[in-house]
C-alpha cells in the first residue's frame, strides 16, 4: 500500500529484490533474486513436491498418485489429440510448461495478504510470459526445419491455393505465424494483469468508501466485496484457462511442426 | 505499470530465474520423473487391455469348447443310435435264423414221425392182408372144403379192401 494513503492497484506487480541480492549478477547482468523469482522458485518446488508424490508407481494408485497420472494423462491426450501419436514425445515439455504456469498463476491467487505477505504472479509479467512463449516457438522452429527442412515453408501456403494467391498468401501466413510467440505471452501477460488489476480496484472501493462513510461502505462498499468474491473464483478459472490455452496453443504450433499440413 | 516501468532494471533478472527454475522444472521434473509416471499408467494401462484381452480369449475358447463338446455329443449320441440299431437288427437277424433252424429241425422230425406212421400202417395193412386171406382160406376151406391158394385168397382180399 502506498504511504499516501492511496491504494495503488499496480503496486502489487513491482519487483524487489529479496534478502539484499540486489548487487547480484552475471556477466554483468543483473540477476537479484526477487519476490517474482522467490515464485518461480515456488512453483518449481511445489510442483516437484506435487510430482515426487505420484513416483510410487504402483499398480493401484493412491490419490496422490492418481491426481499426478491425471494431469500427465491430459497432457498425453491433449498431444495425441492434438500432434497424433508422435506427440508423445513432447509429453516432458508440455507437461513443465503447463503445470509451471498453472502453479504460478493459482500461487499469486493466495490470500496471503492476510497473513501480511505480498503474493506475487509472475505471469503477469511478459518478461516471463515472453520467455515461455519464445521458448515454445523456438522448438516449433526447430523441430520445423530440423524435420521438413526449407519444405516447412510450405506451412504458409495451404494446398489448392490458386498460383495468383501463393505470394500474397505466403506473407499473410508468414505474418500469422510470426505472430504467434507475441500472442502466446501477451494473452497470459493481459489475463492475469486484467484479472489482479480488477481485484485490487475493487479492494480499493472496499476500503476508501468503509473509510469515506459508513453508508458508502455499506452501500459500495459490499457490493464491491461480493463482486470480488465472484471475480476471485473468475480468476481461479482463468489462472486454470490461461494455462491450458497456453499448452493447447503450444500443442497446435506444434503440429504445424511436425506434421505439416 | 512496474511491468513496463521496471523492465529495464528487473528483465536480466526475470529471465535469468525465469530460465533457472524451468530448465529445473524441464530437466528434473519433466525429463526426469514425468516419464516414469506416465510409464506407470501406460504400463497400467496395458495391462488392463492384456488382461481383458485375455478374459476375451478364454470366453472365446470356452465357447469353442462347448460348441466341441456338443458336436461330439451329437456324434456320439449318432453312434450309439447306430450301434444300438445294428444291435438289435443283429438280433432279430439270429432269432430269425434260430427259429428257420428250428422251423427246419420241426419239420424234419414231423416228416420222418409222418415217415414212420405210414411204415406203420403199411406195416399193419400188410399183415391184415396176410392175416384176412389167411382168415378167407380158412373160410373157405371150412365151408366149402376146398383148400384155396395163397395167391387166390390174397387177391380176393386186396379186392375187397381196395373196395372198402
Amino acid at each position: 500500500m502506498a504511504e499516501s494513503g492511496k491504494i495503488d492497484p499496480m503496486h502489487q506487480f513491482a519487483i524487489e529484490p529479496l534478502f539484499g541480492t540486489d548487487h547480484w549478477s552475471l556477466g554483468g547482468m543483473n540477476i537479484a533474486f526477487t519476490n517474482s523469482a522467490l515464485y518461480m522458485v515456488l512453483a518449481a518446488i511445489v510442483l516437484w513436491v506435487f510430482v515426487i508424490g505420484g513416483m510410487k508407481r504402483e499398480l493401484v494408485p493412491g490419490r496422490w498418485q492418481m491426481a499426478v497420472e491425471y494431469m500427465t494423462g491430459f497432457i498425453k491426450n491433449l498431444l495425441i489429440a492434438n500432434i497424433g501419436d508422435k506427440g508423445r514425445k513432447y509429453i516432458p515439455y508440455l507437461f513443465s510448461l503447463f503445470m509451471f504456469i498453472l502453479l504460478a498463476n493459482l500461487l499469486g491467487l493466495l490470500p496471503l495478504g492476510l497473513f501480511g505477505l505480498h503474493p506475487f504472479t509472475f505471469t503477469s509479467h511478459f518478461t516471463a510470459t515472453g520467455v515461455l512463449a519464445i521458448m515454445s516457438f523456438s522448438i516449433v522452429l526447430i523441430v520445423g526445419f530440423y524435420k521438413h527442412g526449407l519444405h516447412f515453408f510450405s506451412l504458409f501456403v495451404p494446398h489448392g491455393t490458386p498460383a495468383l494467391m501463393v505470394v500474397p498468401l505466403f506473407f499473410i501466413e508468414l505474418v500469422s505465424f510470426m505472430v504467434r510467440p507475441f500472442s502466446l505471452g501477451l494473452r497470459l501477460f493481459v489475463a492475469m494483469t486484467a484479472g489482479h488489476v480488477l481485484l485490487k480496484v475493487l479492494a480499493g472501493f472496499v476500503i476508501n468508501s468503509a473509510n469515506a462513510s459508513p453508508m458508502l461502505g455499506l452501500t459500495v462498499g459490499s457490493a464491491s466485496f461480493i463482486l470480488m468474491i465472484g471475480i476471485s473464483a473468475l480468476e481461479m478459472l482463468v489462472a486454470v484457462i490461461q494455462a491450458y490455452v497456453f499448452a493447447l496453443l503450444t500443442s497446435v504450433y506444434l503440429n504445424d511442426a511436425e506434421n505439416l499440413h | 505499470m512496474p511491468q513496463i516501468a521496471q523492465i529495464a532494471e528487473t528483465y536480466s533478472s526475470q529471465i535469468f530465474w525465469l530460465l533457472v527454475t524451468f530448465g529445473f522444472v524441464f530437466f528434473v521434473i519433466g525429463l526426469g520423473m514425468v516419464p516414469k509416471v506416465q510409464g506407470t499408467a501406460d504400463a497400467r494401462d496395458a495391462k488392463i487391455t492384456g488382461d481383458l484381452d485375455a478374459a476375451k480369449a478364454a470366453f472365446a475358447r470356452a465357447d469353442e469348447a462347448e460348441a466341441d463338446y456338443r458336436v461330439r455329443d451329437t456324434e456320439n449320441r449318432a453312434a450309439a443310435q447306430a450301434v444300438m440299431a445294428k444291435a438289435k437288427s443283429d438280433a432279430a437277424k439270429s432269432s430269425e435264423a434260430r427259429l428257420a433252424a428250428a422251423d427246419a429241425e420241426i419239420s424234419d422230425r414231423i416228416a420222418a414221425a409222418e415217415a414212420r406212421i405210414q411204415a406203420a400202417s403199411q406195416a399193419a395193412m400188410a399183415e391184415i392182408e396176410t392175416v384176412a386171406a389167411d382168415a378167407a382160406r380158412d373160410m373157405v376151406a371150412r365151408i366149402s372144403g376146398v383148400d384155396a391158394s395163397e395167391e387166390a385168397a390174397r387177391n380176393a382180399v386186396k379186392a375187397v379192401l381196395a373196395h372198402g
